[in-house]
């Protein structure tokens, strides 16, 4: 690519204060590098142009999860967004949908918290007030492989901005939540299916996911969150009509 | 004005990475009817824990033993580690690590279903446990999931800790701006531990994130405490230029070899040791070449580039780092990361072409002055992780020693604060409402600061740039001196900051001169160190002064900040048990044993 280096790119960055009637969008120009992606963009303004742009980042290389928003329209990681797939521009920068915007590219993740903690994404065992640490639990890697994927997850939500449940369903677990109980459910380590059972199943998000599979496709993970959903769908019917059909089977 | 629902807990902990939700959880688990708090500037899962690569160092395996990871450690630390503390450490890491793959860490494993481990720089053994590259992420996320499940746990997310509250000698919480409100209030405790990790941003190039300003050191300077070693700066040899992102030191420890711009592995001709072919099954030796310290290594890459051997390209010069070798299969199922970042950000694929690599700032030996227990001299204060200085690290530290550090001394800071509370008082409300006010008076001064002095953004551009130029790798006098006293002229600047943003709500523009603010202390405290430091010694290196001294320095530096915010600077003798200082020798594990031996 032989853009040149003065070029500009034009930003419409989301602008809202609380205390604002409604939002704006603000226009930005910022000079072109190739190696840049739209977090960069977001620095060079907050550093040179206008200090009280308001957005979350911290790693910028694809981990810590702070820095999504929406990119001309679709959920991104700004620090993995480069600058050069957006080319003429401009370049809109919005917040994630589906979440509350509490200031500029600032969104509330209060629901996703609770969200989280309900499903209990922690190891279950029977043994654990008497864990005595003399030895690590056993794990091969074929065990270690069937839950691997879904712990991959850092909570960055581009999924839920995607998920057209979420966005009408306030309610719904969503994907992240969902992939995170599945991760521990397929951990050998881990006895703990039959407590999360009640509040992944009772979830009506989970039977109103249509498989569109938007939160796996934007996933900079790769966590596939539709298919760790599938999965506990699968597993819910399964275990309904056990329970239906052969009582006996089932764990009291 | 009193607060009509006051915030109170018996321990409060500042810093939610890996260190202080170790902390957290030690208080729960042990002590349940102690109520607890984390204040965090960010969503625990977004601290820098995150982004630690490698692995975590315990000894597991039959072959090892704690003897060695004793010695590898110290002479890492190029003998500036207390020794006690050392022991201690490598006593307890392996039960801290089955305590983390108790709590679902997803350890990669071996055939057999036993945690697998790695060989890394400066060991002499393999005994790096790791989850594929993504060992911090893993570990961040397993303690942050755990901890959900303690109703005790009160979280103060996006809190930003101001200051220390002391009255009668004692910590008795902290102030703290809730980011959403914009609101200043006080969290009273009877035991406080601060675990905010690094400080790498007081430098233009660093692998740490934008969070790591060092607040905590800051608010412990400012409340009496000293600041120990902190000219102890530790260079990762392979940065990607520009980003300053990390490659991780598996990828040599998996067999990556580090080469000049005629293709040498360079590393041969700084003592440390012979290069193998690449096809030997040798390769890598541990303690040897590639496998040598950090310190040793980034220092290498300046001699190669005043010789001329290095690349130049548009973020300064370069390496290469070369892993092609181990071929696809292998780089995808234990370095994917490197893989995903070198192509994203380094704009090349490791599996068909060298990676271009730099030495960047990385990792803080120094830190808050604590014990062997993770105690500060401040009673009530205990600190961990990243932002203390115990000290195991000395003046380098081993790759993979600090995500152990924060759980062993994260769990012992959270048992030590426990019990302090238990035995204390609650706070002294009352007492403390005037430096409540105080501190609102300071950041309101800040935040209606009048129009026309500096830019935050250029302040600490400024800061950075000194810092490399006066307090790199290589150090002397003369450029030490200047950076303090340009430090010292933005200190006063800083006085007339002038932030864009006035608002309340979510006021990062503010966040960001606090930030600077305390960013500016630390670095005083660092410079002023390495000025005193008048010797060569692991990370600190002073052309004016190359030889390690230790008749003059087997002493850690203090830094107190005086009553004029300068920093002073005394010494204290390292602890010594069974270790006296030996030359510190790399190249083969014979090599290191002989010099074991003789010492």
């Amino acid at each position: 690519m032989s853009t040149a280096i003065d070029t500009m790119v034009r930003f419409e960055v989301f602008r809202y204060q609380p205390d604002w009637d409604e939002p704006t969008y603000q226009i930005y120009d910022v000079p072109y590098r190739e190696d840049w992606v739209v977090l960069d963009a977001l620095n060079y303004i907050k550093d040179t142009i206008d200090g009280s742009l308001t957005y979350r980042w911290s790693c910028r290389m694809g981990v810590c999860g702070s820095c999504g928003a929406m990119v001309n329209g679709y959920p991104k990681l700004t620090c993995a967004a480069f600058l050069s797939e957006y080319l003429p521009g401009p370049i809109r920068v919005e917040p994630l949908v589906n979440f509350n915007v509490e200031r500029d590219l600032v969104t509330s993740i209060d629901g996703f918290m609770e969200k989280l903690e309900s499903v209990q994404p922690w190891i279950i065992r029977e043994d654990g007030a008497t864990d005595d640490l003399k030895s690590e639990y056993l794990q091969t890697p074929a065990q270690h492989s069937a839950y691997q994927q879904f712990s991959m997850c850092i909570n960055c939500l581009l999924c839920y901005a995607a998920c057209p449940v979420s966005s009408h369903s306030e309610e719904f677990i969503g994907p992240a939540a969902l992939a995170l109980a599945q991760r521990y459910n397929l951990d050998t380590r881990d006895e703990g299916v039959e407590q999360r059972r009640d509040v992944i199943l009772k979830d009506e998000g989970i039977w109103e996911c249509s498989f569109v599979g938007e939160c796996s496709a934007v996933c900079p993970k790769h966590v596939d969150p539709a298919g760790a959903i599938q999965q506990a769908k699968m597993t819910g019917a399964i275990d309904y009509y056990r329970r239906l059909l052969m009582p006996w089977t089932v764990k009291s | 004005m009193r607060d009509v629902d006051q915030l109170q807990h018996d321990v409060l902990v500042i810093g939610g990475g890996g260190a202080g939700l170790r902390a957290a959880i030690a208080v729960a688990q042990e002590h349940p009817d102690l109520s607890i708090g984390i204040v965090s500037k960010v969503y625990p899962m977004r601290s820098h824990t995150v982004a630690a690569e490698g692995g975590m160092a315990a000894v597991i395996k039959d072959n090892d033993s704690a003897e060695d990871h004793i010695y590898d450690t110290i002479s890492g630390s190029d003998w500036l580690a207390d020794q006690d503390a050392v022991e201690m450490f490598v006593e307890e890491a392996p039960r801290e690590l089955i305590q983390l793959e108790h709590w679902g860490c997803p350890w990669s494993r071996e055939a057999t279903g036993h945690v697998a481990v790695r060989p890394f720089g400066g060991m002499k053994l393999q005994r790096t446990w790791f989850a594929t590259d993504k060992t911090g992420f893993h570990v961040l996320h397993s303690l942050f999931q755990t901890c959900l499940q303690f109703p005790s746990i009160t979280r103060y997310d996006e809190w930003f800790a101001t200051k220390l509250l002391v009255d009668d000698g004692r910590c008795q919480g902290c102030t703290a701006i809730e980011l959403r409100t914009g609101q200043l209030r006080p969290i009273y405790a009877k035991a406080v531990i601060i675990a905010t990790g690094g400080f790498g941003r007081i430098f233009p190039f660093t692998t740490n994130g934008a969070i790591k300003t060092g607040d905590g050191l800051a608010i412990a300077y400012r409340a009496g405490v000293a600041l120990k070693d902190m000219e102890f700066v530790q260079y990762h040899p392979t940065g990607l230029p520009g980003t300053g992102i990390l490659i991780t030191e598996a990828s040599r420890g998996e067999g990556g070899v580090l080469r000049n711009n005629k293709g040498e592995r360079y590393l041969a001709d700084y003592d440390l040791g012979e290069p193998l072919p690449l096809d030997d099954p040798r390769h890598p030796q541990l303690r040897t070449m590639e496998l040598g310290p950090r310190d040793r290594l980034s220092q290498a890459f300046i001699k190669e580039q005043e010789k001329g051997n290095t690349y130049s390209g548009t973020y300064g010069d370069y390496v290469h780092l070369d892993i092609q070798h181990l071929g696809e299969h292998r780089i995808d199922t234990k370095l994917p990361f490197v893989r995903e970042l070198a192509r994203n950000y380094g704009g090349i694929d490791p599996v068909t072409e060298s990676i271009p690599v730099r030495p960047v700032v990385h990792y803080m030996m120094g830190g808050i002055d604590t014990d062997i227990e993770a105690a500060t001299s401040l009673p009530g204060l205990y600190a961990a992780g990243e932002c203390a200085c115990v000290s195991i690290n000395g003046a380098n530290r081993l790759g993979s020693n600090s995500l152990t550090e924060l759980v062993v001394f994260g769990a012992r800071a959270g048992r030590n604060a426990a019990n302090f509370a238990h035995a204390s008082d609650p706070a002294a409300v009352d007492r403390l409402e005037s430096q409540v006010d105080e501190e609102r008076a300071r950041i309101r001064r800040i935040l209606e600061q009048p129009s026309g002095g500096d830019r935050v953004a250029e302040l600490r551009r400024e800061m950075t740039s000194t810092m490399e130029e006066g307090a790199g790798i290589y150090r002397t006098q003369e450029g030490i001196e200047q950076t303090y006293a340009i430090l010292s002229d933005l200190r006063e600047r800083f006085g007339s900051v002038d932030l864009d943003d006035r608002t309340n709500v979510y006021n990062t523009d503010l966040i960001s001169a606090l930030e600077l603010d305390y960013m500016l202390d630390i670095s005083l405290a660092l410079a002023a160190s390495a000025r005193d430091r008048t010797e060569s010694r692991g990370s600190h290196q002073r052309t004016d002064h190359p030889e390690r001294d230790d008749d003059q320095f087997l002493k850690h530096s203090l830094a107190v900040r005086g009553d004029d915010g300068t920093p002073d600077v005394s010494f204290r003798d390292v602890v010594i048990t069974k270790w006296p200082p030996g030359s510190r020798t790399y190249g083969s594990t014979d090599q290191a044993k002989a010099a074991k031996t003789e010492s």
